[in-house]
């Protein structure tokens, strides 16, 4: 899907007033939709750890929290590079932009914790998780609730029925990150996994007179 | 022991301690005074303030000095090593963390109490001309602040790194209420006071508080059980 996401961007038309530039907007958004994923991932197997105990639940939020923060890099870079060409600037202080970097910051927290946090370190980091994931749906409403430069997010919704072929387009990339999200996801997860087997045999190993 | 009674009970044994010794208020107000001061330093040009100032140091001073008081109140109960003691009660664990809250919460209004003032005389801010909103929107911040740090402060009692991880974890977390905070009061400091936007911040860190405060209560128990 990806050898073929640039062939299904170049054949959408060109947007009025920022012409190429506005085809990041592709990768832009499908990477933030594969951001949000990771961190509904994070947020719930957290909680499912936290009440049931269960190792699965962690493995499964830590590999939520560091695709959290690959592709809130990606959707900060991508929307810095629009927004040099769209606003004049690199960055700009509105609340969106604001509230993505500290949602990136709560993952990268997450990480720290769980490095540095000692022993009972992975419970905090779940409480954490928790929390990080319920901030989430602020950011995403920030934009509606304080009419920043930020484009709204009822663009998408009217997109479908001015053009076609963007929302077309859109939607394949978008799918196209959230099968990229999924295949990361398994493979972080049997590398947890397989750490997880391998400690456990290191102890059963020290254990043999 | 109703849940009530046991969240009182907490705040009294915190109270009477604070009373006797009276630590943790005179230490966290005398470095809010201290970080007003340093902002003075930073902000003051040729003898005046920077034009809206005022929100944002009075929340910086707040949100340090809640940091330290979080951490200094749990630092207390580690050293007589009454956490132990304090989960083995069969009490409601959530009436526990209600308990610290409220202590919390009334150490952080004590130093507002004091803060406020200060920032208005020293920095010329109007902050005494919406009295009602600004405690709306400095209690509803506070609340939503000291909700997830005792939370956290609870939680980090038993890690080695407590002191520097308690800042990395609460301050990323509580964003949403720092940024309603300021923008709320910065909004009452103009002249004229911008009250429909004060209103829709307060209305903002009402939300945020009953998710954090419905959060913390429902995660408390499983954090707190080793």
């Amino acid at each position: 899907m990806f050898a073929y996401a640039p062939v299904v961007i170049a054949n959408t038309r060109y947007e009025s007033t920022m012409f190429l530039v506005q085809k990041i907007f592709y990768f832009h958004f499908a990477s933030w939709m594969a951001w949000a994923a990771a961190i509904g991932v994070c947020g719930i197997a957290s909680a499912v750890y936290l009440f049931r105990a269960d190792p699965r639940g962690d493995r499964l939020a830590v590999a939520g929290a560091e695709l959290a923060i690959l592709f809130g890099a990606f959707g900060l870079v991508t929307g810095s590079l629009w927004g040099r060409k769209a606003w004049g600037v690199w960055w700009q202080w509105d609340a969106r932009l604001t509230m993505a970097l500290m949602a990136e910051l709560i993952f990268v927290g997450y990480l720290l914790v769980r490095k540095y946090g000692g022993p009972g370190a992975e419970k905090l980091a779940a409480g954490m998780g928790i929390f990080g994931a319920a901030t989430t749906p602020f950011i995403y409403k920030s934009v509606d609730w304080w009419r920043t430069i930020h484009p709204q997010t009822s663009v998408v919704r009217n997109l479908g029925e001015t053009a076609p072929d963007m929302y077309g387009a859109m939607l394949f990339c978008t799918v196209a990150f959230l099968l990229l999200f999924a295949s990361l996801l398994t493979v972080r997860v049997h590398l947890e996994s397989r750490r997880a087997e391998l400690d456990r045999l290191y102890l059963a190993l020290e254990d043999q007179p | 022991m109703s849940f009530a009674t046991t969240a009182f009970l907490v705040l009294k044994k915190d109270f009477t301690i604070e009373v006797k010794s009276g630590e943790i208020l005179y230490t966290t107000l005398f470095f809010a005074v201290s970080c007003v001061l340093i902002f003075a330093i930073a902000f003051v040009r040729e003898g005046q303030p920077v034009e809206g100032a005022g929100a944002g140091i009075l929340w910086i001073a707040v949100l340090f000095a809640g940091n330290l008081a979080l951490g200094r109140t749990f630092e207390r109960e580690r050293y007589g090593e009454t956490v132990r003691a304090l989960l083995l009660t069969p009490a409601p664990r959530a009436a526990i963390y209600v308990g610290k809250l409220l202590g919390i919460v009334a150490l952080l209004v004590a130093a507002e109490c004091l803060l406020v003032p200060m920032v208005a005389f020293l920095f010329d801010a109007p902050l005494f001309a919406r009295p009602l909103l600004l405690a709306a929107i400095l209690g509803l911040g506070t609340v939503g602040f000291a909700s997830v740090g005792t939370l956290f402060a609870a939680m980090l009692v038993r890690s080695r790194t407590r002191d520097v991880m308690l800042p990395i974890l609460l301050y990323p977390i509580t964003v949403p209420v720092i940024i309603a905070g300021v923008l709320g009061t910065s909004a009452l400091l103009q002249s004229p006071a911008d009250e429909p936007v004060a209103l829709l911040w307060i209305w903002l860190l009402v939300s945020f508080d009953v998710v954090f405060v419905t959060l913390a209560l429902w995660t408390f128990e499983p954090l707190m059980t080793e």
